[in-house]
């Protein structure tokens, strides 16, 4: 007669147990609770540094109240700072390359944004060298061209009573989900999902290591308890404690910085329970590997780095080969940012996100199955 | 089936080091057997295999005519045991420790609450209900261990060192508990180092470089060897073990075995 029955009665020991070694813990309750409001709040200003103020030198041959006015609209938007104003092409070129500037604004002789010579008029040249500071100088320099024109046209409209059909922008750059093409719209709601994870994996990282270190485990072993009943008793405290951390992590990326989701707020809280669960899963997980709370620590860097490069929450996974792109599907965290991302931004709902939620929740099965079947009643 | 425990060539080696080389031996049930030898000579190893914490290399045990290989997990439900190491969790209280072993080894609410205030009682821990495991002294903190290994009543109860660094009245108080349970009919398994506590166990079994060198009642192996005491038997099977008895003085020896022979003031 095997006891392979999972008995809720030594379930429901571990869970009382936990729960009050937890609550006489205040120290890493506290914590998990802090860290990630703290967290929030140090990377999400690291991170949210939108690229403003790029430094800039002018070059104005037109000389004229248009090409004033479209200086004025740069150092007006923020992103550009001019910090020189320069008499010749060749020195805007010597300060770009000797770096005293990143972008330089060549503006040719007899500009006029509203004209209708499809030619540009305006050149700006950007220093390429760190991409985030080009893309942003690009976009929104382009951007502000742009608008320079459209109101110098519709001014000219109104002035001369006649109509002009003319396509000032022969090739409309449609920028969708994130106009502002603002960085923090995408990192804040990206760093909720890296925060949660990262706590929510180190919290149970350490439950079993603790008792291997402290010989409690051998007085367990020693008992009928089964480990599915163990895995799952130790995880439910910790899901408490994840799950606060997790609305924490999004009240602050709502309330304090600003980002209202656009879609539905009920499904991304429903939704993030499971990222919290199987972000637990992986700390179980490495639980059973780690003879020491110093090995649990290696292999928690072992997760958290991978969710940092490898789940899109920085570089974007379409780019990434297949192999490297694999490793990422073992993260909860790149499924999640899809999920936060896709709500948060996008605004959409389950019809274009079940597959990531089938998968994370698959990934948490799978997990928890490999931890339970990992954890060995035995010491050697 | 008259035995507790059966021991069949019994081996576990770590590496290369044998720390348990084909022991055999065995428990009759309501004995309480001392389990003798110097540090390192590999109780705590065969104790652990007998509780299946570790897998024995080879050979083969059962406790109750269960095999401990077989059905690991049977046995532990009528075993107690008692690490060397504290392993009850310092952090909770006398009572919470109880409950939560009386839980996990399947006792109903009832049944719990009953067992916990027996075993208080039964324990000498009135009154510390509700302290923390870390605050309670160190006889306070091996009873409540003993405690909570006897918890769901089993019939056998193994003990590893239980009364390592205890003075001499918590030794006492602790060894008056192990009769209790002893004439209860509970067979207790126990490994010591205090000769006094050897001298009062129904059978002694020596255990050297993880090799038996004997196993008979204390009175037995005094009169069969022509020796005083019970640790001039021990002196000797480890002199006898190392083949040069005239080459290590006694002192020396008492030294590497760590007798805390001031210690034990009679029975
Ligand atoms: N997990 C292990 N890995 C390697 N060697 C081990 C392990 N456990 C025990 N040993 C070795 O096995 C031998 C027997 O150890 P054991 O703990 O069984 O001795 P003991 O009789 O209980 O000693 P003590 O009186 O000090 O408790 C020792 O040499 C010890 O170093
Ligand atoms: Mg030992």
């Amino acid at each position: 007669m095997k006891q392979r029955r999972f008995s809720w009665r030594r379930f429901s020991a571990i869970v009382k147990k936990e729960v009050i070694q937890v609550l006489r813990d205040p120290v890493s309750l506290r914590l998990a609770i802090i860290m990630p409001v703290f967290m929030m709040l140090l990377f999400g200003y690291a991170l949210s540094t939108e690229v403003d103020h790029i430094t800039t030198a002018v070059y104005d041959q037109g000389r004229n109240e248009d090409s004033r006015a479209l200086v004025e609209r740069f150092t007006a938007s923020g992103y550009f700072k001019i910090s020189y104003y320069s008499d010749s092409e060749k020195e805007v070129k010597d300060l770009i390359q000797a770096g005293r500037v990143k972008a330089g604004l060549i503006i040719l002789p007899g500009y006029s944004p509203g004209a209708d010579a499809l030619s540009s008029q305006a050149l700006l040249i950007i220093d390429g060298s760190d991409p985030t500071t080009a893309r942003t100088a690009l976009s929104s320099g382009l951007l502000l061209a742009q608008a320079e024109a459209r109101d110098a046209f519709e001014q000219k409209q109104e002035k001369s009573g006649v109509y002009y059909a003319i396509n000032l922008e022969p090739m409309v750059a449609h920028v969708w989900y994130n106009p502002d093409l603002k960085n923090t719209n995408f990192t804040i709601p990206g760093l909720v999902g890296l925060i949660t994870q990262s706590i929510t994996v180190m919290l149970t990282a350490f439950s079993l290591v603790r008792e291997r270190e402290k010989g409690t485990i051998e007085q367990l072993i020693v008992t009928p308890i089964r480990p599915a009943e163990l895995i799952l008793g130790k995880l439910i405290p910790y899901v408490v404690i994840g799950y606060a951390g997790f609305l924490f992590a999004l009240f602050l990326c709502i309330e304090w910085f600003g980002i209202i989701p656009a879609g539905n707020i009920a499904l991304l809280i429903g939704l993030g329970l499971i990222f919290v669960i199987c972000s637990l899963m992986i700390g179980m997980l490495i639980s059973t590997f780690a003879k020491s709370q110093a090995m649990a620590m290696m292999l928690l860097m072992l997760v958290i780095l991978p969710s940092v490069l490898l789940s899109g929450f920085i570089f974007p996974r379409e780019a990434m080969p297949d192999i490297v792109k694999a490793v990422g599907y073992i993260l909860p965290l790149t499924y999640f940012l899809n999920i936060i991302r896709g709500v948060v931004l996008k605004g959409v709902g389950m019809e274009f996100l079940w597959l990531d939620v089938v998968l994370l929740s698959a990934l948490t099965v799978v997990l928890a199955l490999a931890a339970i079947f990992r954890f060995r009643k035995t010491l050697d | 089936m008259n035995n507790a425990i059966v021991v069949k060539n019994l081996t576990k080696k770590f590496g290369t080091l044998t720390a348990v080389d084909r022991i055999n031996f065995s428990v009759p049930r309501g004995c309480v057997y001392g389990f003798l030898g110097p540090n390192g000579s590999g109780k705590s190893t065969t104790i652990r295999m007998l509780c299946g914490i570790i897998r024995p290399t080879a050979g083969s045990a059962t406790i109750m005519g269960i095999d401990v290989l077989k059905e690991p997990e049977k046995v532990k439900q009528s075993i107690g045991y008692m690490s060397q190491k504290f392993g009850l969790y310092d952090d909770m209280t006398v009572k919470e420790n109880l409950e939560f072993y009386a839980e996990i080894y399947g006792l109903s609410p009832a049944e719990r609450k009953k067992r916990r205030d027996e075993i208080i009682g039964m324990a000498g821990l009135e009154g510390k209900e509700r302290c923390l495991a870390r605050t309670l002294s160190g006889g306070f903190k091996q009873r409540l261990a003993l405690g909570c290994a006897f918890v769901h009543a089993p019939g056998l109860i193994i003990l590893d060192e239980p009364t390592a660094g205890l003075d001499p009245v918590s030794r006492r108080a602790f060894w008056q508990i192990v009769r209790t349970l002893a004439e209860g009919g509970t067979t207790v398994f126990v490994t010591t180092h205090y000769m006094d506590e050897a001298e009062g166990c129904d059978t002694t079994c020596f255990i050297f470089n993880g090799r038996i060198m004997a196993q008979a009642p204390p009175e037995e192996l005094i009169r069969k060897e022509k020796l005083k005491t019970l640790e001039d038997v021990f002196i000797k099977y480890v002199e006898m073990d190392q083949g040069t008895p005239e080459a290590n003085s006694r002192k020396r020896w008492l030294e590497i075995l760590g007798f805390r022979r001031r210690n034990g003031g009679g029975r």
